[in-house]
């Protein structure tokens, strides 16, 4: 008999599993680096065998403290700050938080200005759902979808590169205005975009929309009434899944919405297939908006000329005494808005963006405070998400679509 | 516009309208009627959801009134905000009631109004930090705490923190953004980094 035979094997129940359990139950942490979690989020879960009874996000690990840095710098250099808040959709929240600075000084933006700012935001919202529909198809195991779509985002990101400078991190938007006009030729590379868009994106609809496997992992999964969806403070089409029709860009219409004809979809019955339709209907109804604001693009100046607002033209400040002095006043004590308090929300891709900005009337804010979907959003998964099976979890995640980045500021 | 703010201050007669830039109705509100006042605008007014909590410190200079909180509601049926400011009654204990029983979005706004500003929310269910971690000693966004941080140790229960890991100030001057010359009188006006540890 060798030595082998005789040897005892027994499998050990695992340390971690055993020290975990609170009688029947365990608590199980996801993350905070887990792929299913879309960033650093940690959700403490207590499971009953794969029924989640009790769910606990939690948030803060890449908490930045941003409202403390607005707090301590001019407003144009907390742009580049606003670009890391949702960093897929980065021209989004430039424009939220120029609108509400333009709000507090009373500042009313050329209409060339408000187009392109529109055509920026409708881009962005395209590109960050992109990155959401992906990221919740790859969720549910439908990895083509991702490539599919990270194609069509890629192109956006090459226009915005054309536009801006920058890919990611586009810091387009100045108080009073943009940071520069839009190149020669932009507009028909945005329109040549469109163009290709639409079938690529009915090819991606077609490719799981009507799965039948997607349908049955999102179909009655992470149902959200629309009383709770009030109640819980979501916006967005998370809110607009649960057939709400709330759309801030129709509702309190800021940027000229209301001259563009556009649809806002609703869902019926508020669970994670109704908000992934509501997003893919919301990516053709932004290209629909693209159109019009190409069309009707406005000449004339991209920002006001207040010279204690807006930086002078650079070979004027060369040249001219006055507005060197302008060009130093605004670099260094930033621009000269009057004391007051604003609030302002804008329709992002995630959510209604809100600023507060109480300004004691200098170049710095009093207070800014942020008021992100994305965390209002994560609140409501305590409730939501306990009654649902462990596989379900990813799911229900995928199909809020929130990002950190703005989460926890 | 003008009717919701007729009504709410024929309703409640302690209100005070606020004047604001961006003509969102506001009132200024005592923190011990913020609750019947929130419940009047979720069951009269329409207003269902809570849009947003906005802790602010106004400076020692305002005294017991220094913390408050300015809560801005909206009304998916009406499709309009109203924004009503509450004030703490002491700036050494501040508190304000919890409105986590008419609107479930309260829960976590109060915690980081919490966890930041350090307002307590009476009869909050679980009034715990959120952006911090817990046991962490401040409430960063008081405008006497330092941009460049205080030093803290990491909690004991933090994984891989076996030998006592501490959050040390940022380098640099006390910190990135602190001014070089914020010693001198001329340069604390004109350089606005310079604000650091000043109080309102």
């Amino acid at each position: 008999m060798s030595a082998m035979d005789k040897k005892e094997f027994t499998y050990p129940e695992p340390a971690e599993l055993a020290s975990g359990r609170i009688g029947e139950k365990m608590i199980l942490n996801v993350g905070p680096s887990h792929p299913a979690t879309h960033g650093v989020l940690r959700l403490k879960l207590e499971l009953d065998a794969d029924m989640v009874t009790r769910a606990d996000p939690m948030v803060g690990y890449l908490h930045r403290g941003q409202e403390k840095l607005a707090e301590n710098m001019t407003y144009n250099q907390f742009i580049p700050f606003t670009d890391r808040l949702d960093y897929l959709a980065p021209i989004c929240n430039n424009v939220a938080f120029a609108q509400c600075v333009e709000k507090l000084a009373g500042i009313d933006v050329p209409p060339r200005c408000k187009a392109i700012r529109v055509i920026g935001c409708e881009l962005s919202r395209i590109a960050s759902h992109l990155v959401g529909l992906a990221a919740y198809g790859m969720d549910a195991g439908a990895w083509t979808v991702f490539m599919y779509c990270y194609t069509q985002r890629e192109k956006i990101m090459t226009l915005f590169e054309q536009l801006t400078g920058a890919r990611l991190t586009a810091s387009y938007t100045r108080i009073g205005g943009l940071a520069r006009d839009i190149p020669d030729g932009w507009l028909g590379n945005v329109s040549a975009f469109c163009s290709q868009f639409l079938p690529a994106f009915d090819e991606i609809d077609k490719l799981i929309t009507r799965n039948r496997i997607f349908i049955d992992r999102t179909e009655g999964i992470g149902v959200i009434s629309a009383e709770d969806a009030m109640q819980w403070g979501l916006t967005g089409p998370n809110l607009r899944g649960s057939g709400i029709a709330t759309d801030l860009r129709k509702d309190v219409p800021y940027l000229g919405y209301e001259d563009y004809e556009f649809d806002v979809p609703i869902g019926v019955h508020g669970d994670c297939y109704d908000r992934w339709l509501v997003r893919i209907e919301e990516c053709r109804q932004s290209v629909r908006i693209i159109r019009q604001a190409i069309e009707k693009m406005p000449d004339g100046p991209y920002k006001i000329s207040d010279p204690r607002i807006v930086l002078p033209e650079k070979d004027k400040v060369l040249r001219n005494m006055e507005d060197l002095i302008n060009n130093f006043m605004i670099s260094t004590q930033g621009p000269a808005i009057p004391a007051g308090e604003a609030f302002f929300e804008a329709d992002n891709p995630k959510g209604a963006l809100g600023f507060y900005i109480i300004s004691k009337g200098a170049g710095v804010p009093y207070r800014v405070k942020i008021r992100a979907p994305s965390f209002l959003s994560l609140s409501a998964m305590q409730e939501v998400l306990p009654g649902h099976h462990m596989s379900d979890v990813a799911i229900i995640l995928g199909s809020m679509d929130f990002v950190l980045g703005e989460c926890d500021r | 516009m003008m009717e919701i703010k007729q009504k709410l201050a024929e309703e409640f007669p302690f209100l005070k309208p606020r004047e604001s830039a961006d003509g969102i109705v506001g009132f200024d509100c005592p923190g011990s009627e913020l609750f019947s006042v929130a419940k009047a605008l979720k069951s009269k007014f329409e207003f269902q959801t809570l849009t947003d909590i906005a802790s602010v410190d106004m400076g020692k200079a305002a005294g017991n009134a220094r913390f408050g909180a300015v809560y801005h509601f909206f009304s998916h049926t009406k499709k309009r905000y109203v924004r009503i400011a509450a004030a703490c009654d002491s700036e050494n204990d501040p508190h304000l009631p919890s409105l986590t029983p008419l609107y479930k979005g309260a829960d976590w706004l109060e915690r980081e109004a919490f966890d930041l500003m350090g307002i307590v929310f009476d009869s909050h269910p679980s009034l715990r930090r959120i952006l911090m971690w817990e046991g962490y000693g401040y409430h960063p966004l008081r405008k006497d705490f330092p941009l460049s941080g205080r030093e803290a140790p990491l909690p004991d229960t933090f994984e891989g923190n076996e030998d006592a890991t501490e959050v040390v100030p940022a380098p640099e001057e006390d910190g990135p953004f602190h001014s070089p010359s914020a010693g001198s009188v001329f340069a604390s006006g004109r350089e606005p980094r310079s604000w650091d540890g000043k109080v309102g």
